[in-house]
């Protein structure tokens, strides 16, 4: 009888998850009349705009990953070192993207940084680029700031820290050479997920006006008809190759200390 | 007919068989110990009676009842578990009380015997902590009322004190036999650890492979152990070979010298080899009073433990140990010396492997 | 509270070690708190700078208070009914009897499609259940005609089914670790104490359960309230909710008053705050037994 309901619960489950995908895959394929091909998928890679547009994403990605990693991993650090007392700070900070929704936080952006503030940021090309990182980073940093966080507690980093300084490293050796190695696989983890956030991302590259991949995949789905679930496809595929990274690491970590 | 009856228990696991041909009779107020290494079955055959497990055949008997198809929550049994399992999201009180929540027993009765059972366990002021706020040993001490409370028929302890420190474990085992005892309630008991189930069972259940290899008191489990197994799990063994000289008198030849066998059956014909064991206790340094067998020894190695020193010598090719008390006259022999030892022919048990 | 009276400000150090966190507080306060604090700050002002709160009376017309109520209903039934989906399906594989095998890829799965949300999502539904989609015309060849049943994709029920797909999994990732946690011999303790299965479900295992099926609660409550793009994408501009009413008045003031923006924007963080300060008051009260 539990089985029974397990089955039907967990196969209507599958059901309803499976649908849309056979139902995107089908429909990407039917641009030619009366039978399957590969047209749509012609179409959007030969768009030259799909490139930019995912070009600048993959750009706006890397830079998101790279900033996050330098603000979170010395901090997550330092507050497991020498600052327990700020722990519930800290975490309450990391935990407010999820309760302020984006749009809330980019419409804050839009307001103080126009042209008329002190920071004008969105004044200029490289200075909405900018913001829009930040934007990334801030959407990014709990997932960020937990897995990193997570990766330091398997770590003993007091006796770390002593062990590298009494062999005369300073703080930058620490960091880099010590306790970054030691939490690669979290920041992989991190990373892959930032990188399937931002990838996508619409909300605030649509607002700051930015030449993102979301915004112009919206654009498309708005005037066309086959190349949209062609994209989803091809958007699934990339969100499932950076979940698949992200297992990759992790199991490769495994072994590692297996081996050890 | 016993209280709980067990009859020819099997359980397979797959093409894995765990329990073989189990078969016993526990009298009410008996406290029954299984012992034996991990994976012997002991743990199976509790869970059996606990109704966790359903037998692949033969049947549980409660008190003349059959309840070998039975749920679990109708058997009326209480247990304790190696990690406690309190319920963590209630206080001490309600976890005592839940038995009789779910029994419908009105709040003020439930009070009452909540009140009773903490007072038994020496903990009358901690209804109103959780669990989380508790020692190891109390949050036991808290599992075992829970398990009393609603007055079961069966108490069964599956690794109770495993997850205690050394002190505590001790404690608690004495005080869980004083309750058992003072209920009078059935209880059956898993371990592993020989010392365990010799300080506070009425009869010990060794069991290997799936099998009892012995059942029986634990003066006579120790003294009398059946099987090679029996003899090397419950306690040290100093295992010897002897030639058969006649099996009807009991007479073999040790290491060139005879020795004639105060108890056991020789079922071995003449010339052949049977083994010998003798407790570390029972084997002397130098020539005892009483003791007619005495042979040439190295010592090997020497372990001062305190009020015993361990020796391990060298006799007819095989390696001895022997326990002696300390004395302060007495100085141990240093190792590599040659000395002689000696046992009285009473105290060999002859193994039936 | 005591504690902070009986500090002694002799004892004062120089906070040298604060100084480590700067660079990450800079950034909170930059690109987190400050903005936030320029929509409430906003919400009080007139265009000139002066208090009111006005802007805030002027979000009681029927176009905005039906906003923010499809809002809160669609947040609140696609929160339960993603719990309610995902734990059957969460305990259908931890306790369920099924093969251990289905659980990894399950897991994966629940990754990606949590992740999966914004504009291809629409794209997917729509090439599903949309007017052409694959399932509405596989229906309508069998003599079903899913509009007669007034069923629409671009329609509030629509964003509801297309909202479970992302809802669901997150339910799946954070509840199966939390069922994973139930110890087996919280389960047997109860069998033998003569407890039924609802009995056990009832007194031990929901109210362990309880904080963390709350606070997904009020996560995917924040997720569907906040989600702007696959609504967007889904249904344009037209659908009366509120981010995609905000949305539309960051881009093009179509509300006629600058400020009224922030007042709207305002009202968000208020509920999605609200429903967060619900989920820590009751999970306090709920975790007196939790370290």
């Amino acid at each position: 009888m539990t089985r029974f309901l397990a089955w039907t619960a967990f196969l209507l489950g599958v059901l309803y998850f499976i649908l849309p995908l056979i139902g995107m895959t089908e429909f990407s394929l039917k641009m030619r009349r009366g039978e399957y091909s590969f047209d749509a998928y012609r179409a959007v890679f030969g768009d030259p705009r799909f490139w930019e547009t995912f070009s600048y994403s993959l750009t706006l990605a890397a830079a998101t990953i790279v900033f996050g990693v330098l603000l979170v991993v010395p901090t997550a650090y330092w507050v497991r070192l020498k600052l327990p007392q700020a722990r519930p700070i800290i975490e309450f900070i990391t935990l407010l993207p999820l309760v302020i929704p984006a749009i809330v936080i980019v419409f804050g952006y839009i307001r103080l940084y126009n042209t008329s503030s002190i920071l004008p940021l969105t004044g200029s090309a490289l200075g909405t680029d900018i913001l829009l990182t930040m934007g990334y980073a801030t959407l990014a940093l709990p997932y960020m700031y937990r897995a990193v966080d997570t990766g330091l507690r398997t770590i003993d980093v007091a006796t770390l820290t002593e062990a590298a300084q009494s062999l005369g490293a300073g703080w930058f050796t620490i960091l880099a050479r010590i306790i970054l190695p030691n939490v690669l696989v979290a920041v992989l983890s991190g990373a892959f997920l930032t990188l399937a956030i931002v990838i996508g991302e619409f909300t605030m590259a649509a607002l700051l006006n930015r030449p993102a991949f979301g915004p112009f995949m919206q654009l498309l789905g708005a005037n066309r008809a086959y190349e949209p679930p062609a994209l989803a496809v091809i958007a699934f595929a990339i969100t499932w190759g950076c979940m698949g990274l992200i297992q990759l690491v992790t199991r490769f970590s495994k072994h590692e200390r297996a081996k050890v | 007919m016993a209280f709980l009856e067990l009859s020819n228990l099997e359980k397979v696991f797959g093409t894995n068989r765990v329990v073989t041909d189990f078969t016993m009779g526990i009298e009410k107020g008996e406290f029954v110990s299984l012992l034996g290494p991990s994976g012997c079955g002991k743990t199976t055959v509790l869970r059996m009676v606990a109704g966790f497990e359903t037998p692949t055949s033969g049947a549980i008997r409660i008190d003349g009842q059959d309840v070998t198809g039975q749920r679990t929550n109708q058997r009326a049994i209480g247990m304790m578990f190696q990690a406690y399992a309190l319920f963590p999201n209630m206080t001490v009180a309600d976890n005592v009380g839940f038995g009789l929540k779910v029994k419908g027993v009105p709040r003020e009765e439930r009070k009452d015997r909540v009140a009773e059972m903490l007072r038994l366990i020496g903990l009358p002021d901690l209804g109103s902590r959780f669990p989380f706020q508790l020692s190891g040993g109390q949050q036991q001490r808290v599992a075992l009322a829970r398990a009393l409370a609603p007055r079961p028929r069966v108490l069964l302890l599956d690794e109770p004190l495993s997850a205690l420190d050394a002190k505590v474990r001790v404690s608690l085992r004495n005080e869980i036999r004083d309750i058992q005892r003072e209920l009078g309630i059935t209880a059956i008991f898993v371990t592993h650890d020989q010392e365990e189930a010799m300080s506070i069972s009425d009869r010990i259940v060794v069991m290997n492979g799936g099998i009892a290899e012995q059942v029986g008191a634990p003066f006579e489990i120790y003294n009398n152990p059946r099987t090679r197994f029996v003899a090397g799990f419950v306690g040290t063994l100093n295992m010897l070979s002897a030639t058969v000289e006649d099996p009807a008198e009991r007479m073999l030849t040790l290491a060139g010298q005879r020795v004639v066998l105060a108890r056991g059956e020789i079922a071995t014909p003449r010339g052949e080899t049977v083994t010998l064991a003798l407790r570390p206790e029972a084997i002397h340094l130098g020539r005892a009073e009483g003791c007619e067998v005495a042979l040439p020894a190295t010592v090997e190695e020497v372990h001062f433990l305190g009020s015993v020193i361990r020796i391990r010598a060298r006799v007819a090719g095989t390696v001895v140990a022997l326990d002696t008390f300390n004395r302060p006259d007495q100085p141990p022999p240093p190792p590599g010396s040659a000395a002689e030892i000696s046992f009285a022919a009473r105290d060999v048990i002859l193994l039936a492997d | 509270m005591s504690k902070f009276q009986l500090r002694r400000p002799a004892k004062r150090r120089l906070p040298l070690e604060w100084l480590g966190i700067l660079p990450f507080v800079a950034f909170a306060m930059l690109f987190l708190v400050l903005p936030t604090m320029k929509i409430v700050v906003g919400a009080f002002q007139t265009s000139d700078g002066g208090f009111t709160l006005q802007n805030l009376i002027d979000l009681n017309t029927a176009s905005i208070r039906s906003a923010y109520w499809t809002s809160i209903k669609l947040s609140l039934i696609t929160a339960l009914l993603g719990c309610a989906v995902g734990f059957a399906m969460a305990s259908a594989v931890v306790f369920g009897g099924l093969p251990k095998r289905v659980r990894s890829p399950l897991l994966t799965f629940s990754g990606v499609a949590s992740n999966f949300a914004g504009v291809p999502l629409a794209f997917a539904f729509i090439a599903t259940i949309g007017p052409a989609g694959l399932i509405t015309l596989e229906l309508r060849d069998l003599g079903i005609n899913l509009r007669a049943y007034g069923f629409n994709l671009l329609s509030f029920w629509g964003l509801v089914v297309t909202y479970l797909f992302f809802q669901i999994p997150l339910m799946i990732l954070i509840i199966i670790p939390a069922l994973d946690g139930l110890k087996r011999e919280w389960r047997e303790a109860a069998d033998v104490l003569g407890a039924t299965s609802l009995q056990y479900w009832r007194m031990v295992a929901l109210p362990i359960l309880f904080p963390s099926l709350l606070g997904t609660f009020a996560l995917l409550f924040a997720n569907a309230f906040g989600a702007v793009a696959t609504a967007f994408a889904l249904t344009g501009p037209q659908l009366n909710i509120v981010p995609i009413k905000l949305f539309a008045q960051i881009r093009g003031d179509v509300l006629g008053n600058p400020n009224l923006g922030y007042a709207l924007a305002f009202g968000m963080i208020v509920i999605t705050g609200l429903a967060n300060v619900t989920y820590i008051v009751l999970r306090t009260r709920s975790e007196r037994w939790l370290k």
